[in-house]
């Protein structure tokens, strides 16, 4: 175990100083004339030219630019986006309500999926079975772009069962519809790894042992099926994660929550570079560590899991 | 990216009905039949099958025809007849700036059939150099490139595509077709490329390459006649899947502003740009959203309808 954890930090580092120099050799490397970009159609004084690229160390080797970059990142410096806000000012104004918003999304998606997963996986063929397929198969292709605008204009503009708006203090009702759309990313693999799950583990001696012992149904299938079916599901975590902060761009942007992703496509929108490479670079290294710790955590749920 | 993930990891769900004894009956008992005969047996009796293939025609016709569908012109708008409903000259009524909704959803497909194939294409062409690299050779090779394809993993699909997009679209004259065909392929091959491995490492292992490689064939030879035929199948069966996602990959991107733009026509912009106005006018944004989503459907309903004929350990 201990060597399984040693080797998946030395791993995480690698792909941690992989990632980042991706975003950071994409952002920065080979730009026009970031100064002339500054300034705008003003011109420029040979004098401001050369004080500007010695303060962002645009005279160095891009190995040495990659380092500040890395230092900045390391210590907690994102940046400072084009309307003057430090990034991390904004990622700390913006985090609360794009947590409470994930949290929601996660907890009604994993809900709805393990109940729906388990029982199609103890009665596979069914109809209940045959239409969760066809359902999880059509929430799987439906594109956030167009889920998340039709629940708004159905649920919350024509049918006003929801509030098709959130505001910077949004209460849990108010975030309820987006929640629902976020979780729908995470709905459908959620639901089928459960089932597949339930429906392997069904067959395995183990249950076989449990009924032999004249255990109820209930006990079986809560206690022993479902506490080895949920290990498979707790890794999707760490993916999830992932499509959630895709997810939480298009659907913050939307219904207009003041989070993470509301502030991202506002940078994309309008053109802060800046911005949305400071906000990039702190959800890529959110995402590397959840990823760490799902592993682990896997690794620490599944006995069966030996590393070396 | 987790789209492709979901649908190509969890195992299990065939859609079609089970059906067991697959050689049994038909009149021609004793015939052995190949995979792809078999597959394509199995996929003729699927319902769902038949009507993805279908949907996914009529999308290609759209796109390479789209004055079959309609003889409006998509980029002829009036403002005086901002957000006008519904009648027999548009079918969908009029969007903001008094263009035909019903013109511009049909010239629509165009866009995103060209940047979904082309970027699967090019998707395609990286993942199978990569998988079958790594696959056939292993050791270092395959020890380096799959610590990349972690690397490439290790940036979540979307910022990934918004911070590429960004880079290649600096020419404000282009409409953005390129650019975003280039990002979503440079992004999307990484699971096609593990499926191509690990089917390429199962193929290597088999007496016919052993036999081959006896008679004197070289690492292409091996490669290209023997081991490529008899592992391509699951490869392009997410290939499939991949254009689906590439398109709604497309449309987001162009909705958030980062994919076409200009006088592009694309779903995506279509949707961004009725977003602000469904209150008043929904049917800009509904038909656009509906006709994406078919398309994006058809695509992986198709991809998930061959996996379970190619894939027999699903059923």
């Amino acid at each position: 175990m201990f060597r399984y954890i040693v080797r998946r930090l030395l791993q995480m580092v690698l792909t941690f100083f992989g990632a980042t120099f991706l975003v950071f050799a994409l952002t920065f490397a080979n730009q026009d004339d970031p100064i002339q970009a500054l300034a705008g159609e003003r011109p420029i004084t040979e004098n401001l030219r050369q004080t500007l690229m010695e303060r962002y160390h645009l005279d160095e080797p891009f190995l040495v630019q990659y380092w500040y970059y890395m230092k900045g990142l390391l210590t907690g410096d994102f940046g400072t986006s084009l309307t003057g806000r430090k990034i991390i000012d904004m990622m700390e104004s913006a985090w609360p309500i794009t947590i409470k918003l994930g949290l929601m999304a996660i907890i009604i998606a994993a809900t709805i999926a393990v109940t729906a997963g388990v029982i199609s996986g103890i009665r596979r063929g069914s109809i209940f079975d045959n239409a969760t397929l066809v359902v999880t198969l059509i929430i799987l292709s439906l594109p956030i772009v167009v889920l998340a605008p039709l629940a708004q204009l159905v649920f919350g503009i024509q049918l006003k069962w929801f509030p098709p708006t959130a505001t910077v203090n949004a209460s849990l009702w108010d975030l309820l519809l987006p929640a629902l759309v976020l979780g729908s990313l995470v709905i459908a693999t959620e639901l089928r790894v459960t089932r597949s799950a339930v429906a392997e583990n069904l067959r395995s001696d183990y249950v076989r042992t449990a009924r032999a012992k004249g255990l109820s149904r209930k006990r079986v299938i809560g206690v022993h099926v479902l506490r080895n079916s949920l290990i498979p599901v707790v890794t999707l975590i760490g993916v999830d994660i992932g499509g959630l902060m895709s997810g939480a761009i298009v659907t913050e942007r939307i219904f207009n929550v003041p989070g993470v992703g509301f502030n991202l496509a506002r940078g994309i929108g309008t053109e802060d570079g800046p911005l949305v490479v400071g906000f990039v670079s702190i959800l890529v290294i959110i995402f590397l560590v959840v990823n760490l710790l799902v592993d682990l955590l896997y690794a620490a749920l599944d006995p069966r899991i030996r590393y070396e | 990216m987790s789209d492709i993930n979901a649908v190509t990891s969890a195992a299990g769900p065939s859609t079609q009905p089970q059906t067991e004894p697959k050689h049994a009956g038909r009149g021609k008992k004793d015939k052995p039949r190949s995979l792809a005969a078999d597959a394509w047996a199995d996929l003729r009796r699927n319902k769902i099958f038949w009507v993805s293939s279908i949907l996914v025609l009529i999308i290609l016709a759209m796109a390479l025809f789209p004055t079959l569908f309609t003889s409006a012109d998509p980029r002829e708008c009036v403002l005086s007849r901002q957000h006008a409903g519904a009648s027999g000259s548009a079918l969908f009524g009029y969007d903001f700036q008094g263009c035909d909704v019903y013109a511009k959803t049909i010239y629509g497909a165009r866009n995103s059939i060209e940047v979904g194939v082309v970027a699967t294409l090019l998707s395609g062409l990286i993942g199978l150099i990569f998988g079958l690299s790594t696959g056939y050779f292993g050791g270092w090779v395959d020890a380096v490139l799959s610590r990349f394809i972690d690397i490439i993993l290790g940036v979540p699909f979307l910022l990934g595509a918004i911070v590429l997009a960004k880079r290649f679209a600096q020419d404000p004259e282009s409409n953005g077709v390129l650019a975003v065909t280039v990002t979503l392929g440079i992004l999307g091959w990484t699971t096609a490329a593990r499926i191509m491995r690990s089917s390429v490492i199962t193929a290597k292992n088999q007496d016919y390459v052993a036999a081959a490689r006896m008679l004197g064939a070289g690492p292409g030879r091996l490669m290209l006649k023997h081991i490529l035929p008899n592992s391509i199948a699951p490869f392009i069966v997410v290939l499939t899947i991949l254009l689906g996602t590439n398109i709604a990959s497309e449309a987001t991107l162009s909705f958030l502003g980062v994919g076409l733009k200009g006088d592009a026509i694309s779903w995506g912009i279509s949707i961004a740009e009725a977003g602000a106005n469904a209150r008043t006018a929904p049917e800009p944004l509904v038909w656009p959203s509906v006709f994406l989503a078919v398309t994006v459907l058809a695509f992986i309903m198709l991809g998930d309808a061959v996996r379970d004929a190619f894939d027999p350990k699903l059923r």
